[in-house]
């Protein structure tokens, strides 16, 4: 159990956070998501960082009602956000999830919100290269084949490409590419609010084509840096049956294995 | 004399034609709702720069980018010597810029004349893509038909072009040493000096005159057939490309279009902001598209620029996995709808105009929910597009309608809503926010 607290809980002492972690949905309710919440704080916690979180005055950023179509209700979460947010005078945000970063970072400012917001893997990297995270060099990664899924919400649509793969460097894996990377990866398939239906009719399912791009690789471990991805991701490798080969974990994770040996 | 009355009425008569049909794509366009055009207008001009005038996207597939820069250079030099055409045509003369620019205009034909053998070649290479090697992305379902005896058309017409540049070019060499008084001296073209003897050596003068004429006519010919087909074809890219690329949203590419009228709506119902008056009586307005009507210009002036390269379907995940989502085919529908509103229109004898136009039909009789809702929104076609094209963002406008309007949509999504609405998370959990501190 960590300690986390509240935003509420420092406003009643008069204290503020250095930033505040945004958990959403996925880190908040889904068990394999919840683990990747968990070893980003543990990591925030490790470097003496001022965080908080928003614990239940927190609610969905509205992201995949909006991209299914329903804007009302898009808007009703949105500017109740804004006020939680803009009440505790909140500045900077960082979250692990690519959908409420793009929410938060690009569209709440057309609502009134505008806010630093950073992705967790663009956090991770800078305390990495400040030397403010340090890796004790146990090594459990040299020499290990590592593929990087970018997620479309952090990678095309929002350019970041090297911060996570510096990361994966400084952990001195040996990461391979997929044949479709970077401005031309391939989404896992649950974005534009997909994750809460089937797919429609067609011949594959988009995780198992990506996955089966994973495999290729003939990596043993898929790095990913969003919920969704991790579910897509591990869903089509449990498709082809290689769920005890080929592991998928977040950046994060792969932070707090490392240093753990 | 005669040559030059029927030239320059041809010319005019042209001119007036197609003057007209592209005053019809203009109005085409404008059936969308006008948008503020805003933001740094240095960055739209270099957006045409780089992107319209330099092909920069084109080169992330660097095969048919190179031969697609040898078709597009050639045109832009070709217009030199088009310029050249029209002035002989209209003053009777020949070869105008000959004595005016002497080693210049050798230079000037030669480089046109190596493009344009470059440009044939790319012009051969693409009618085997097209029509031998089964290139994915050129033979899905909605390139049959039509769109792809287009491409064949073009592709044809460019062969023409050249077939006229080297007839002339090539007859006219020749025709210099046999009567200098009526064929200036060129100096040495690069590439007619060696066809011009080698293809037409044996012809005596009156038919190397008949060559040289039927080079000069077909060249100009063409181009003009061409100028009276590009506002019917997917060719109109070569134009548009640039108001396309100049009018480009310099909004963050994540984010989705605001809707101030639902944010207001909202507002007042939370408390936020005062109740307009009247606003109960007035009739609810749709939200999101389901017609041209309720697309903006943009959207539309980027249907009228799509010349169905499918770069974006290509690429998109729903596509290449078998799902009916089609982004090119989403354009080429918008376009097609633009064009059908418009015929019955101009049918309508002023009876209908955009403001109460119905013929009982809308997008969704072109593209189906099923396309729509097998959208990822992962900007992968949007990356693709060479010349900036959004096919996500109409995508969005039909959901919104669909959702909004219809109260529509995939079932499943709805008790992501209610979830969202009434625990404020997108999955329907009784746990604390926070319970994820405690588990382990």
């Amino acid at each position: 159990m960590i300690k986390i607290p509240t935003l509420a809980a420092l406003a009643a002492e008069s204290k503020e956070a250095e930033i505040l972690f945004w958990v959403g949905c996925a880190g908040s309710y889904d068990a394999r998501a919840q683990k990747v919440s968990r070893a980003l704080a543990q990591i925030l916690t490790e470097v003496g960082m001022e965080f908080a979180i928003l614990g239940n005055e927190e609610v969905c950023t509205g992201d995949p009602a909006r991209r299914a179509g329903n804007e009302l209700l898009f808007q009703m979460s949105a500017l109740q956000n804004i006020q939680t947010l803009d009440a505790y005078g909140v500045k900077k945000i960082v979250t692990a999830c690519p959908h409420c970063f793009n929410t938060l970072k690009n569209e709440y400012p057309a609502l009134g919100g505008t806010y630093e917001v950073i992705h967790h893997t663009q956090l991770l990297q800078e305390l990495i290269s400040s030397g403010r995270l340090v890796l004790k060099g146990g090594g459990a990664f040299k020499g290990k084949k590592i593929t990087y899924h970018d997620s479309c919400y952090i990678g095309r649509i929002n350019g970041v490409y090297e911060a996570p793969r510096e990361v994966l460097e400084a952990l001195d894996a040996d990461l391979v590419e997929m044949k479709r990377c970077k401005t031309k990866g391939l989404c896992c398939g649950a974005g534009g609010a997909q994750m809460w239906k089937e797919d429609e009719p067609g011949d594959k399912r988009i995780n198992v084509e990506r996955s089966d791009e994973a495999l290729e690789t003939g990596a043993s471990i898929v790095a990913v840096n969003c919920p969704f991805c991790m579910t897509m991701m591990t869903d089509g490798i449990k498709a082809r049956d290689k769920q005890d080969d080929v592991m998928v974990f977040d950046l994060a994770e792969l932070i707090i294995q490392h240093n753990a040996q | 004399m005669i040559q030059q009355i029927v030239f320059s009425l041809l010319t005019l008569a042209v001119f007036f034609v197609a003057g007209r049909q592209f005053w019809h794509i203009r109005n085409k366009i404008f059936l969308g709702k006008a948008e503020p055009i805003g933001g740094d207008t240095g960055k739209r001009w270099k957006h045409v720069l780089l992107v319209a005038f330099g092909q920069q996207k084109m080169f992330s597939n660097w095969i048919p980018a190179f031969f697609h820069l040898c078709i597009y250079v050639a045109f832009l030099f070709t217009q030199i010597e088009l310029i050249e055409i029209l002035l002989d045509g209209f003053a009777g003369v020949h070869r105008f810029f000959a004595p005016i620019l002497g080693i210049f205009y050798t230079l000037i034909i030669s480089t046109i004349e190596v493009l344009s053998l470059l440009a044939f070649v790319a012009t051969l290479v693409f009618l085997v893509r097209r029509n031998l090697l089964q290139v994915p992305r050129l033979s899905k379902p909605e390139m049959k038909g039509w769109p792809a005896l287009d491409a064949n058309l073009i592709l044809v017409a460019e062969i023409l072009l050249i077939t006229g540049i080297f007839s002339m070019n090539g007859a006219d060499v020749l025709l210099q040493q046999l009567d200098p008084a009526h064929y200036p001296d060129t100096g040495r073209l690069l590439i007619s000096s060696f066809t011009g003897p080698a293809l037409f050596g044996a012809l005596d003068t009156q038919t190397l005159v008949v060559v040289e004429r039927f080079g000069w006519w077909l060249h100009i010919l063409v181009v003009y057939g061409f100028l009276l087909y590009l506002p019917f074809s997917k060719h109109l890219h070569i134009l548009l490309a640039f108001p396309n690329t100049y009018f480009a949203s310099l909004e963050p590419r994540g984010a989705m279009e605001n809707m101030p009228e639902v944010m207001q709506e909202v507002k007042v119902m939370m408390g936020l902001a005062p109740e307009t008056s009247g606003s109960d009586t007035d009739e609810l307005p749709d939200f999101g598209a389901h017609d041209v009507f309720a697309l903006s210009r943009l959207n539309l002036l980027n249907a009228y620029t799509c010349t169905e390269c499918g770069r974006c379907t290509a690429v998109c995940p729903a596509n290449l996995t078998g799902k009916k989502l089609s982004p090119r085919k989403v354009m080429m529908d918008i376009r097609d709808r633009a064009d059908e509103v418009a015929r019955t229109i101009a049918a309508s004898d002023g009876k209908l105009h955009p403001k109460n136009y119905d013929d009982g039909k809308s997008l969704f009789d072109y593209i189906s929910k099923e396309e729509i809702h097998a959208c990822t929104t992962c900007n992968a076609c949007v990356e693709a597009c060479p010349v900036l094209i959004n096919p996500l963002d109409p995508i969005l406008k039909l959901r919104r309608y669909e959702i909004l309007t219809q109260s529509e949509g995939p079932a499943e999504w709805l008790p992501m809503f209610n979830s969202i609405e009434n625990a404020g998370s997108a999955w329907a959990i009784s746990d604390p926010r926070d319970q994820w501190t405690t588990a382990s």
